[in-house]
């Protein structure tokens, strides 16, 4: 069964958020779930290019005062 | 059917980094990106933190640049090894606390250590050659004619290093001479003039890249550099952590003693990052009038705590006020609450300026 994992990167600045997010992906498998918490609004932009260039999918993302949810489904690399 | 080559290349996001990636995929070459977390870096940051800067385009530059690219990026977070380049920099450092010719060998070290791990696990994802953007004369300390072998050989990558946009200044390297690479095809770019970058960037078809000021990282920047000489000379040690040097890009730092300093707020997005490191430092916060958060780092007596508070309503929206009233709270949590007169704007010596 596919796993799901938060990651709670609040309170960081980029590229922090991202480098956490590509290092969590690297120990998951396809088909895993990942939801990344931010609070920089940078993460709107550079996870889902980030996801782009290395092929994963950005499921969904929220936003609710400063606090950011971003769910990525891990792909094949 | 010929083998695949693979390069790793070093991605500022900058023009340069931006033409070298583009020159070898033409080649017929597979690239893949890396850009490294030093702690200094002037992405998106300063735009994160303050307000004003929040609907200006944030974008990551490299991870933009290898977009653009179709490339992989890996992204290395080096800030806890990179102290030792900022501190004791082997080849000195720039015109600032720039330690820009020590910085290049580590990356580019850093680079070659990926190759040589994967060629060790005879793995097909493995790295046959690395490249740069640099260009020969294009910085006076650290982009020479003479410091091009001493970054590849103190690196370790020798001539697995290629440097598109100067190689035929160079000697061939790995690549060329195993004609993985067509010499030919390769740059003799050549000095500070930026027009040939530019007519090949047409030629590309690029129209849009980063443009750092001085140079990809805030050790260049007059300014940082000299809050951060004030923090080691205050600490009577060269050293540092990743929350100092976060820290020196935001907000006015005053010194009044050697013991303490002020951090300021400047406008609201600064307030609330600063209010992110309540717990670790003491702070002058506004009770009567709207002011900004101030953080005090050091070992501030009771006294000085008051000359800080005094300070701070300097800024804050009581400073033509009798006294303001603020709530002097310690790094344990534990507050107290003073008036204070705001200090006169001639009192507060322009030396403590940092
Ligand atoms: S400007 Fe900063 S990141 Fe760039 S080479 Fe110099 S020290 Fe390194």
């Amino acid at each position: 069964m596919s796993e799901q994992q938060t990651l709670d990167t609040r309170g960081l600045l980029c590229p922090m958020p991202v480098i956490k997010t590509q290092n969590a992906i690297r120990k998951l498998a396809v088909g895993d779930i990942l939801t990344v918490l931010a609070t920089d609004p940078g993460v709107l932009h550079d996870i889902p290019a980030w996801c782009r260039i290395n092929g994963h999918k950005v499921l969904d993302h929220s936003q609710e005062g400063r606090d950011i949810r971003i769910r990525i489904e891990v792909c094949e690399d | 059917m010929a083998i695949q080559r693979k390069a790793i290349a070093l991605l500022s996001g900058g023009l340069d980094s931006l033409l070298a990636v583009r020159v070898i995929q033409e080649q017929g070459i597979l690239v893949e990106g890396v850009n490294f977390f030093t702690g200094f870096c002037v992405e998106g940051h300063t735009h994160a933190i303050r307000k004003k800067d929040q609907e200006k385009q944030k974008r990551n530059n490299a991870l933009w640049a290898a977009e653009q690219l179709g490339i992989k990026l890996h992204i290395e977070d080096i800030s806890e090894e990179y102290k030792d380049i900022v501190l004791n920099p082997q080849h000195g450092y720039g015109a600032n606390l720039n330690p820009c010719l020590d910085c290049k060998i580590f990356m580019v070290g850093k680079a070659n250590a990926m190759l040589n791990k994967a060629r060790q696990m005879a793995e097909e994802k493995g790295f046959d050659f690395i490249i740069t953007g640099e260009v020969i004369g294009q910085r006076p300390k650290s982009q020479r004619k003479d410091t091009m072998p001493l970054i590849a050989r103190e690196s370790g990558a020798d001539d697995r290093l290629v440097r598109p946009l100067c190689a035929k200044l160079l000697p061939p390297t790995l690549p060329e001479r195993e004609g993985w690479l067509d010499r030919e095809k390769l740059y003799g770019f050549n000095g500070r003039n930026r027009k040939p970058q530019m007519a090949l960037a047409k030629q590309f078809g690029f129209v849009d890249w980063a443009q750092p000021a001085g140079g990809c990282c805030f050790l260049t920047d007059e300014n940082y550099s000299r809050k951060l000489a004030d923090l080691w000379q205050s600490q009577g040690r060269k050293d540092y952590e990743l929350d100092d040097i976060m820290l020196l890009k935001v907000g006015r730092h005053i010194r009044p003693a050697p013991h303490y300093k002020l951090i300021v707020s400047r406008e609201e997005g600064e307030n609330h990052f600063l209010s992110g490191y309540k717990k670790q430092f003491n702070s002058v916060n506004f009770v009567s009038h709207g002011g900004p958060l101030t953080l005090v780092d050091g070992a501030p007596t009771e006294d000085d705590m008051l000359l800080a508070a005094r300070i701070a309503a300097r800024f804050s929206k009581g400073r033509d006020a009798e006294t303001v009233k603020v709530e002097l709270l310690g790094k344990n949590g534990v507050g107290r609450i003073v008036d204070v007169v705001p200090m006169p704007t001639d009192d507060i010596p322009q030396a403590w300026y940092i």
